[in-house]
Parts: structure tokens; C-alpha cells; sequence
């Protein structure tokens, strides 16, 4: 009997650090996650964050301003030196501050862009009183004097090595200029923290080279004493027509309102993640415990039948599920922030450059991770916790083995198939959300209706199973033995299966749709812009067009106009080049007669207008003059191309500054290195131009797809660690239920080898079970949203990635037989004296 | 004291034999000695019940002479097979192979039918079953009606006698039984040990049994009596009556010394 209490308590022992880890797991999945989103989410606000302090009251012009898009009508400045001396001025003002930015790409020492596209800025240094300017503190050298003089933040001059007396190249929006760095300096700026780049230049050079003559934004600060409403009303009287004074306070309001609302589409995806960690989580954890006290349905009858009251019983499980929920929890928090750093750089290391911050662990990140880990643990013991005390304490004394329940499956899959019903009905309404709610829906369906997929699944597996003989078989009878472990094992496996393959479907089949929209649209070489996405100055297409190496080339300036009432893009290019650089799909006419006063126009624009081949359109421009032009082509629209497209001679009399989007160009020999160093020479070797060919445009959009998928493998690969305790918890639990059978059969003539091949071959069974379900599952849902994706996206086709599902498969497959090496292995060693001993 | 038992009258050879068979657990003051210089033959074609009270180690001389426990000392031959030189892998063969067992808590999977009980030592074998063989035995213990039955939905007494068929089945050169009757009432208990019986009458099998009621050890050819981990006395052609005198007599020494 000793022997056999002490068996138990060693049992417990690895129960219980089971436990401990499951729902640690759980708990470190969901922290990570929200830890993660949290970092992501504030670095991401910050980087457009300014601080405030140096500001009672801001002076911005509100109407179009020359630096907007320069589409707009060109104004006299008004936010000039005149002002900031008048504000200076004012009684109640002690200092005033005039702050200029703009894009400006600096150069590293290989002659590439620095800092993200988002985050290459520009300002100008604006000496106060006591000759600082508040928003930069220097650390090394001075701040800039003269036009030759320029600063840099210190990450970035760490980053890329310069040091003070360095000579740096930098642009713009025009040709490439040279500076010597005078200072580098720490800010504040919320940009720089993110990862961006800053320089600065001295006042008068930041006004003329930043491309304006005049400031964004003039602050002037209040003198102690002076309120910043009354500094404003003040402030008031002073402005010039079309701009307006804020104070400091309402700023500050209206930026976090627009970060709010910028990052709102962002946390809503972080959300999401946070959603499925969190669903997974409770999901494991209430699996856990729940098989946990049913193993030890036994032990607490005994409980009973000695003389413990249906309350203790109940408490002692819910002390100990505190104790456990508890220490979990706390080491689960731990993990999780882990977790967190560890995905960051994660997605840093593949090619990401996420804005950077400090790690933010919020408040309800700590309470969610407490209260999941303690209460979830909770809720999970007491519902079996309760039954078990409900158990007649004569159940103690009942030696029979392992009997399974035979609990009517009937009502079970009644409400699975309903729900399953709901999810897809709700799969295919038209709304987004109810659509994404409806995935959801099916899954939750389909995890209800688990046991009854395996049966027949597994009798499926029978003929693999056969060649394993006697232990395939026992393998695959004990698999069905009990469906709704079995079930509950699998669900966890085909909740992270079902995620990956739906989003891998997706994510491939949008990549090659993009792919194939590039190849189609563009039948160019490369494409010249500029980094920042603000247009080109006509003379980078006189360039290049000059270069011998190119065949072909156009420029695609674009501006807009009315047709007929509705707004539409006009694109002007070079009539003759056009049709070798961009592939467009012609209903009917063709580029052919692109010539003059023509124009070709999309079908959905011309379905809306009931335009022809050969009809005459009229064409209203941003100036409001209005131009007829002969409809030469109708073509499909994509995502790439859309609009009209007229000569640029069309164009040109209608825009206020002539300036282009994009250059495409056609090289003689193709793409190759030669031809785009020659590119790149021809333009100065400018930090600021982006020159792109084919499959650099696609990964540009593709990119962004990678790397969701990449970080969503990351938090997947959390989920599929997790299921792997879930399968070996099922299995060492299964084993310890079946130790007299295993005796039996260790007596009657079955050696350890095969013993370990029944476990194992159990545990891929149940593990590829999970994991057909899941990729089955993911395949549907991925279906469904493409769907709806290629409503919008029209070379949009589904795309089945089979050889990543069949990786899918074959790491279900490893999983089964990793999860199973502690259990099989303990069963092995199982003495086969256990049979005999029926006590 | 070592007690050497005679053959059997009946028997034409040795399925087992135990020599010197010593089996101790734990080491110094702890030590305790299960099974002390054990020399015992288990004849060909006999019915042998061991019997004595708990903690007699009559439990533990029939796990060792079965390959199912190790032991400290001394020798177990099955047939021709010495047991100590050999591996757990080849024990379990020899298991196997060579011998059948009966449990207490019969010990079926309830996941296999009765048939596919019976035959699933053959079949982790990798061997046929001897088909007529397989019938003599299933009409024997009565089954035919209810071999695609499950263990659950067969009385104890039923479960027990797929047990017995298990262990025929094969056709083992022995059969251990440990306390095969334990967990049935009289009557299936009855039916039990007169189909252990019948299949050393009829089919010439071996079979030892462990047990500790008299009635069950009448059935027996001869039996052996335990008490410390030592044999103590033999008696053949049992009666239930006889038996319980014997171990009467044992209880009141036990008390005594």
C-alpha cells in the first residue's frame, strides 16, 4: 500500500507539473501577446507623437498651403519671420519658436536611404533667447550655422556611423547635396524614438531648402503668469488671414484623437490576436484541468468515502487549482513578456522595421494574465470538481478499470451542428465583421462536434494503421475509446491548424495575385520614384529618358479631374512609349489611338457613363477648365491601374506645377545590374529616389503580407507548443488509466518496443486527426475570405499551398511522436505485476 | 529448511522447475525475504495449486517461475529455458510463447471483442490461430454464442472464462493462474476451475494456480503450501476439507510461534 501511495504522490508530482506548465503556457501565450500588441501599438502612436512642452500657443495655417501636395493654388506665405517677431511681441509671450520639416533622405556610407520610408524627416534649427532651440539637446559638436552645416539625431548617427566632421549626402525633393555634420543631438521626437531619422539645418537653410518660405508652425510660449487663453486671445488679434492659434492643451487633445483614430484599424488587428491567445489559452488550460480532476475521480471518492463532505472535496480542488492557477500565472506573465521581446525581434530579424519603443506592460495586461491564470484555472477544477464530489463514495471501492463514459453524444451534436450552421450562414453575409465573427462561429461548431468527426476520421486511419498489426490496432480502438478527450486533444491542434492554413491560403493567393498584377500591369523594367511618395520633378524623366541604355520610357503624371460630376485620376503619359511599359486589358479600341486630344478610360468609369470607343468626353480639371477628349480605349481597372490615361501634352496646360508620380522605364537589355547603376548615376546617386523593378513593386505590397504572416506563424508556433501538452497530458493520462491493460499486455506477451509504438502511434493518430480537421477547416475559411477578397482584388484566385499544408501535416505528424516519448516511455517501464495487482 | 517436493504420479515430465529460489526485498535492517531457497518441480500435465496465508510469498513464487519478477537467487527453468540469464525482451517472448495466464480482474481489453480477447496473444505473436483448436477450446467454456461480445457486456463470470480460453488458446507449455476465482461467486467460480481442470484431463495441459480457498484448491492434482517464503507441505489428490484442516493448522502454528 505504501508503495502505491508513493507511486501516486510521484504521479502527482509530474500531474501537477503538467498542470502548472499548461496553464503557464496559456497564460505567457495571452500576456505575450497583449504585452506585444501593447509595445507595438504605443511605439506606433509615438512615432507620430510630438511633445508639447515648449507650446502655449501654435499658429498653423489652415487653408492649402503650398507643402501639402502642390496640386493647390499657390498662396503668399504667411507663417513668416514678420510674424514670429510681431508674436514675439506680444505681452504675455516669452519666447517664440518657428518649426519647419520635411522629408529629407540621408544617405548612409553605402549611399541608402536611412530610417523607414515613414520617418526620413528634415527641420530646422531655431535658436531662442539663449541661442538653444528647446527641442534638441546636443551631445556632441554644435548645432548647425550655416548652409554647409548639418545635425543628426544620435540613433541615427549611431546607426550609420557619422560623426561630427563627417561630410553626409543628402536630398530633398531635388538633386543630392552634400553637409558636414556640426552636432548630434538627443530629441524627443516621438519618430526618432520610433526608429525614424532626423536632421536638422540651420533656420534659414531648413526655410529654403525644406522647400517652403515659411514655417509649418509657429509656437510662441507664455510668459509665467500668463494662461495659455489668454496668450491666445492675444495671439488672435495679431493672425493673418487663413490661419488660426491653438493652445497648447487643445493641440495636445487633438493630436492623441488623430493618433487614436490613425491606430485605431492597427489595435483592432492587435486585438485580434489578443482574442485567438486569449481563446486559445482558456481553451487549454479548462482542457487541462478538466482531464486533470477526472483523472482523479478515484482518489477524491475515496476522499469521500472516508469521511470528507461534498464541499471539501469541492475546496480542496479549488485551493489547489488556486495555488496552481496562481504560480502559473505569475511564471506564465513572466514568460509571456519574453514572449513579447522574443517576437519583436522576431519580426525585426525578418526584414520588419517596426517602430521600436519600450516595452509596454499595461495594467490590464496584468490582470488579464492574473485573472485567466487564476480564475480560468478555477472555473476549469470546479465544474469536474463538483461532479467528482458528486461521485458515491462507493465509487472508491469500484476496482473495475477504466470504464469509459458512454455519455450520449446526441445533444452534444445537435448543438454543434447548429452552431456549425450559424457560422457558415453568418460566412456568407456581405458584412466584414459578421463574416470574420462567422469563422469564429464555425470554429467554436466544429470543436463541439470534435467527437463525432472521430470516429469515422479515425476508422479512416485504420488501413495506415494496419501494418503495424496487433498495435495499430489497439492504437487506433483506444483513440476512439473516449471521443471526447480524444476531441478535446485534437481541438487544441486544429484551433492553431485552422488559423495558419486559413491565413497561409490567403496570404499566398493574395501574393500571387499581386504578383500577377504586376507582371500584367507593368511591363516595364523599373520604376522610378521617390522614397517619401511625393511626386518627381520633370527633370528625373528628362534624364533618364536621355540615358542610351533606355528603350522606352514615360512619365505618369498624375493629377485629377471631374468626368461628368464624378471625381476621377487622369494620368498623362508618353503616348508612344506607353504601351510597351504598362499591360492594360482592352474591352475594346486600343492605345493605338491614344493621339491628341484622347484618352483611355476604365470600364467601370465608362459602364458608369455609358462611354464608347470613339465617344467624346468631357473632362473637367483641377482648374476648372474643361477639356473634350476622344475615348480611344476602354480598359479593365486593377488596383494598379485606373483612371484616365491621356498624353501629357493634355495634361500639362491644367496642373499648377508639372511634376510626376512615377517614371516607368524600358531598358535596352533588360533588367540588370548595369542598367540600374546607370539609373542611379544618371540621378545623382539620390538618397530619396526609389528605383524599383518588378519584383521589387510586388514585394512592396507583398512584404507587408510576409511579415503578418510571419509574426502570426510566431504566435501559432506558441499555440502548437501548447497543444503538444495537451496531446502528452491526454497520453500519460491515458497510460496511467490503462496501466493494468498495459500490464496485462506486457504479461501476455507484448514487449516494451511495442508498447511505446501503441503510444505513439496513438498520439499521431490523435495529433493528425487535430491536424486534418484544422488544415480541412482552414482550407473552408480561407476559401470564404478569398471570396470576398477577390471581389476588390481581381486577380485574386485561390491558391492551396500544398506543400506548406504538407508540412502542416508532417510537424502534426512530429508533434504526435514528441508528444508521446514521456508517455510511451512510462508506459514501457510499467511492471507487468500492475495486472495482477487489483488493488 | 528446504523442502524438496516428489513428481506427481501423474507426471510424464518438468513444464517448471524452481532451485533454490531466493527473492529479498530491500537491503539490512529493512530487509525482508520473500522467497527463501524455493526449490519446487511443476510437473507435465499437472494441476498444482500453491496456497498459504498472506505474505506467505505465493504470490511472489509463482511471478517468478512465470518471468513476470525478478528475482535475488537461485534458478527457474520453463521446459528447457533458464530464466535468469535472460532479457526482458526474451522473457516477454518466452511469455509469449510458452506460458498463459489467468488474472483476477480477468484483465481483458474492453476495447476487443471476446474472439479477438482470446486470440490476442496470437496475434501480438504474429502467429495463426489453430482454428480447430481455437473451436475445442471456445465450445469448452461455453462461449460460441458470445464472441463478438464485448468484456462490458459479459458477467463476470463470462469474462473470466474468455480469460481461460485466452490463456488456452495459445497452447502455452504452462498456465498460471493467480487467483483466478477471486473476483467470482461460487458457482462461476466452479465452472472456472472445472474448465482449468478439464484442460489437464482432457488436453493433457499444465496449469498452476495461486489461491487461498480451499474449495478451489480441491480441483488441483496437488498442493503446496507457503508460509514465510518457504514450502512447508504438499498434499495430493486434495479435498476441501483436507485443505482447510491443513491451513488451519498453519494459522494456529503462525499464532503460536
Amino acid at each position: 500500500m505504501f508503495r502505491t501511495a508513493l507511486r501516486n504522490v510521484l504521479a502527482h508530482k509530474a500531474r501537477l507539473l503538467m498542470t502548472v506548465l499548461a496553464v503557464m503556457l496559456g497564460v505567457a501565450f495571452v500576456s505575450g501577446t497583449l504585452v506585444f500588441t501593447d509595445t507595438f501599438g504605443s511605439a506606433y502612436k509615438n512615432k507620430s507623437a510630438k511633445s508639447f512642452d515648449h507650446v502655449s500657443v501654435a499658429i498653423t495655417s489652415n487653408g492649402g498651403s503650398g507643402n501639402d501636395d502642390g496640386q493647390e493654388g499657390k498662396q503668399p506665405p504667411r507663417l513668416t519671420n514678420s510674424l514670429l517677431t510681431e508674436a514675439k511681441g506680444l505681452p504675455g509671450a516669452q519666447s517664440v519658436l518657428g518649426s519647419v520639416s520635411g522629408f529629407t533622405a540621408l544617405a548612409d556610407k553605402d549611399g541608402k536611404l536611412v530610417g523607414g520610408e515613414w520617418g526620413t524627416t528634415g527641420s530646422n534649427y531655431y535658436p531662442g533667447k539663449d541661442g538653444k532651440d528647446p527641442r534638441y539637446d546636443f551631445t556632441e559638436g554644435a548645432a548647425p550655422k550655416t548652409a554647409g552645416d548639418i545635425a543628426l539625431d544620435s540613433r541615427t548617427a549611431d546607426r550609420t556611423g557619422y560623426k561630427v566632421g563627417d561630410t553626409v549626402r543628402y536630398s530633398t525633393d531635388g538633386p543630392v547635396k552634400q553637409a558636414k555634420v556640426s552636432g548630434v543631438f538627443d530629441t524627443d521626437d516621438g519618430s526618432v524614438i520610433a526608429g525614424g531619422s532626423l536632421v536638422v539645418f540651420d533656420n534659414a537653410t531648413a526655410l529654403k531648402t525644406l522647400g517652403k518660405s515659411e514655417y509649418d508652425e509657429i509656437d510662441v510660449k507664455a510668459a509665467a503668469g500668463t494662461s495659455e487663453t489668454t496668450l491666445k486671445s492675444a495671439v488672435d488679434k495679431i493672425l493673418p488671414k487663413d490661419t488660426e492659434a491653438e493652445t497648447g492643451a487643445s493641440l495636445k487633445a487633438e493630436q492623441d484623437r488623430m493618433i487614436e483614430q490613425n491606430t485605431s484599424s492597427m489595435s483592432q488587428v492587435l486585438l485580434i490576436f489578443a482574442g485567438i491567445a486569449l481563446f486559445v489559452g482558456i481553451f487549454i488550460i479548462a482542457n487541462t484541468f478538466t482531464m486533470l480532476v477526472a483523472q482523479r475521480t478515484r482518489e477524491l471518492a475515496l476522499m469521500r468515502a472516508v469521511g470528507a463532505s461534498r464541499r471539501q472535496v469541492t475546496r480542496s480542488v479549488l485551493i489547489e487549482a488556486f495555488i496552481v492557477g496562481l504560480i502559473a500565472a505569475v511564471a506564465g506573465f513572466a514568460l509571456g513578456i519574453g514572449v513579447a521581446v522574443g517576437l519583436e525581434s522576431l519580426m525585426n530579424a525578418g526584414g520588419a522595421s517596426l517602430p521600436d519603443g519600450p516595452l509596454v506592460i499595461g495594467p490590464t495586461t496584468i490582470v488579464t494574465a492574473l485573472l485567466i491564470g487564476v480564475v480560468v484555472t478555477m472555473l476549469a477544477a470546479w465544474l469536474p470538481g463538483r461532479r467528482a464530489a458528486k461521485i458515491p463514495p462507493v465509487a472508491a471501492m469500484n476496482s473495475v478499470h477504466a470504464s469509459p463514459t458512454v455519455r450520449g453524444l446526441v445533444v452534444r451534436n445537435t448543438i454543434g451542428s447548429l452552431i456549425v450552421a450559424l457560422g457558415v450562414v453568418m460566412l456568407f453575409m456581405e458584412d466584414n465583421y459578421v463574416m470574420a465573427g462567422g469563422a469564429g462561429v464555425v470554429l467554436v461548431g466544429v470543436i463541439v462536434l470534435t467527437p463525432l468527426l472521430s470516429r469515422p476520421f479515425i476508422a479512416a486511419a485504420g488501413p495506415l494503421l494496419k501494418p503495424f498489426g496487433v498495435t495499430g490496432k489497439l492504437a487506433r480502438l483506444n483513440s476512439v475509446r473516449n471521443p471526447r478527450r480524444t476531441a478535446s486533444t485534437a481541438s487544441a491542434l486544429m484551433i492553431g491548424l485552422t488559423l495558419i492554413t486559413a491565413m497561409t491560403v490567403v496570404a499566398v493567393s493574395m501574393g500571387s495575385a499581386i504578383n500577377k498584377m504586376a507582371a500584367d500591369s507593368f511591363k516595364g523594367d523599373y520604376s522610378v520614384s521617390m522614397a517619401n511618395f511625393q511626386p518627381l520633378t520633370p527633370k528625373v524623366h528628362d534624364q533618364l529618358a536621355k540615358l542610351p541604355e533606355v528603350e522606352a520610357s514615360s512619365a505618369l503624371r498624375t493629377t485629377s479631374g471631374e468626368v461628368d460630376g464624378s471625381y476621377s485620376r487622369i494620368t498623362g503619359v508618353d503616348p508612344e512609349a506607353f504601351h510597351k511599359l504598362v499591360g492594360l486589358d482592352f474591352t475594346s479600341g486600343s492605345v493605338a489611338g491614344l493621339k491628341g486630344n484622347a484618352t483611355l478610360v476604365d470600364k467601370e468609369l465608362a459602364d458608369d457613363q455609358g462611354l464608347k470607343t470613339g465617344d467624346t468626353v468631357p473632362v473637367e480639371f483641377d482648374d476648372d477648365k474643361t477639356v473634350r477628349l476622344k475615348v480611344a480605349g476602354i480598359y479593365e481597372s486593377n488596383e494598379m491601374l485606373s483612371g484616365l490615361f491621356t498624353p501629357t501634352a493634355v495634361v500639362d496646360p491644367h496642373v499648377s506645377k508639372i511634376q510626376d508620380q512615377q517614371v516607368l522605364l524600358k531598358m535596352k537589355g533588360g533588367t540588370s545590374e548595369k542598367a540600374e547603376d546607370a539609373i542611379v548615376t544618371a540621378l545623382g546617386d539620390n538618397p530619396a529616389i526609389k528605383i524599383q523593378d518588378k519584383d521589387d513593386i510586388s514585394n512592396e505590397v507583398g512584404g507587408a503580407i510576409n511579415l503578418m504572416l510571419n509574426m502570426l506563424y510566431g504566435l501559432l508556433a506558441m499555440a502548437i507548443l501548447v497543444a503538444v501538452l495537451g496531446v502528452i497530458n491526454t497520453l500519460a493520462m491515458s497510460v496511467f488509466e490503462r496501466k493494468h491493460e498495459i500490464g496485462m499486455l506486457r504479461a501476455i506477451g507484448l514487449d516494451r518496443a511495442k508498447i511505446k509504438q501503441m503510444v505513439r502511434l496513438e498520439s499521431v493518430v490523435i495529433s493528425l486527426f487535430g491536424a486534418v480537421l484544422g488544415v480541412g477547416l482552414g482550407l473552408f475559411l480561407g476559401w470564404v475570405a478569398g471570396d470576398s477578397i477577390s471581389g476588390t482584388v481581381t486577380t485574386y484566385t485561390m491558391e492551396v499551398p500544398v506543400g506548406r499544408i504538407a508540412v502542416f501535416l508532417a510537424i502534426a505528424a512530429v508533434v504526435g511522436v514528441l508528444a508521446a516519448v514521456w508517455p510511451a516511455r512510462s508506459a514501457a517501464r510499467l511492471n507487468p505485476l500492475q495486472a495482477i495487482k487489483s488493488e | 529448511m528446504t523442502t524438496t517436493t516428489s513428481f506427481a504420479a501423474r507426471a510424464t515430465g518438468v513444464a517448471a522447475r524452481a532451485s533454490e529460489l531466493s527473492k529479498v526485498y530491500g537491503q539490512g535492517e529493512t530487509q525482508v525475504v520473500a522467497l527463501d531457497r524455493v526449490s519446487v518441480d511443476f510437473g507435465q500435465g499437472e494441476f498444482t495449486a500453491i496456497m498459504g496465508p498472506s505474505g506467505s510469498g505465493k504470490s511472489t513464487l509463482m511471478h517468478c517461475v512465470a518471468g513476470l519478477d525478478s528475482f535475488s537467487s537461485g534458478s527457474v527453468r520453463i521446459g528447457e529455458t533458464e530464466l535468469s540469464t535472460l532479457k526482458d525482451k526474451q522473457l516477454t517472448k518466452l511469455r509469449r510463447d510458452k506460458i498463459g495466464f489467468i488474472f483476477q480482474a480477468f484483465n481483458l481489453l474492453p476495447t476487443l471483442t471476446a474472439l479477438e480477447n482470446i486470440t490476442l496473444p496470437m496475434d501480438i505473436a504474429g502467429r495463426k490461430p489453430d482454428k480447430q483448436w481455437l473451436e475445442q477450446v471456445i465450445s469448452m467454456v461455453g462461449l460460441a454464442g458470445r464472441l463478438t461480445h464485448r468484456p462490458t457486456e459479459l458477467s463476470g463470470g463470462q469474462q473470466q472464462r474468455v480469460a481461460v480460453a485466452r490463456a488456452l488458446a495459445s497452447q502455452p507449455e504452462i498456465i498460471f493462474g493467480d487467483e483466478p476465482t477471486g473476483n467470482l461467486d461460487s458457482r462461476s467460480g466452479a465452472e472456472v476451475l472445472g474448465f482449468l481442470r478439464n484442460s489437464v484431463r482432457e488436453l493433457g495441459q499444465t496449469v498452476v494456480m495461486v489461491t487461498h480457498d480451499p474449495v478451489a484448491a480441491s480441483y488441483a492434482d496437488r498442493v503446496i503450501f507457503l508460509a514465510d517464503g518457504r514450502i512447508v507441505d504438499e498434499m495430493l489428490q486434495p479435498t476441501a476439507d483436507g485443505v482447510l484442516d491443513r491451513m488451519k493448522h498453519f494459522d494456529a502454528k503462525g499464532r503460536t510461534s
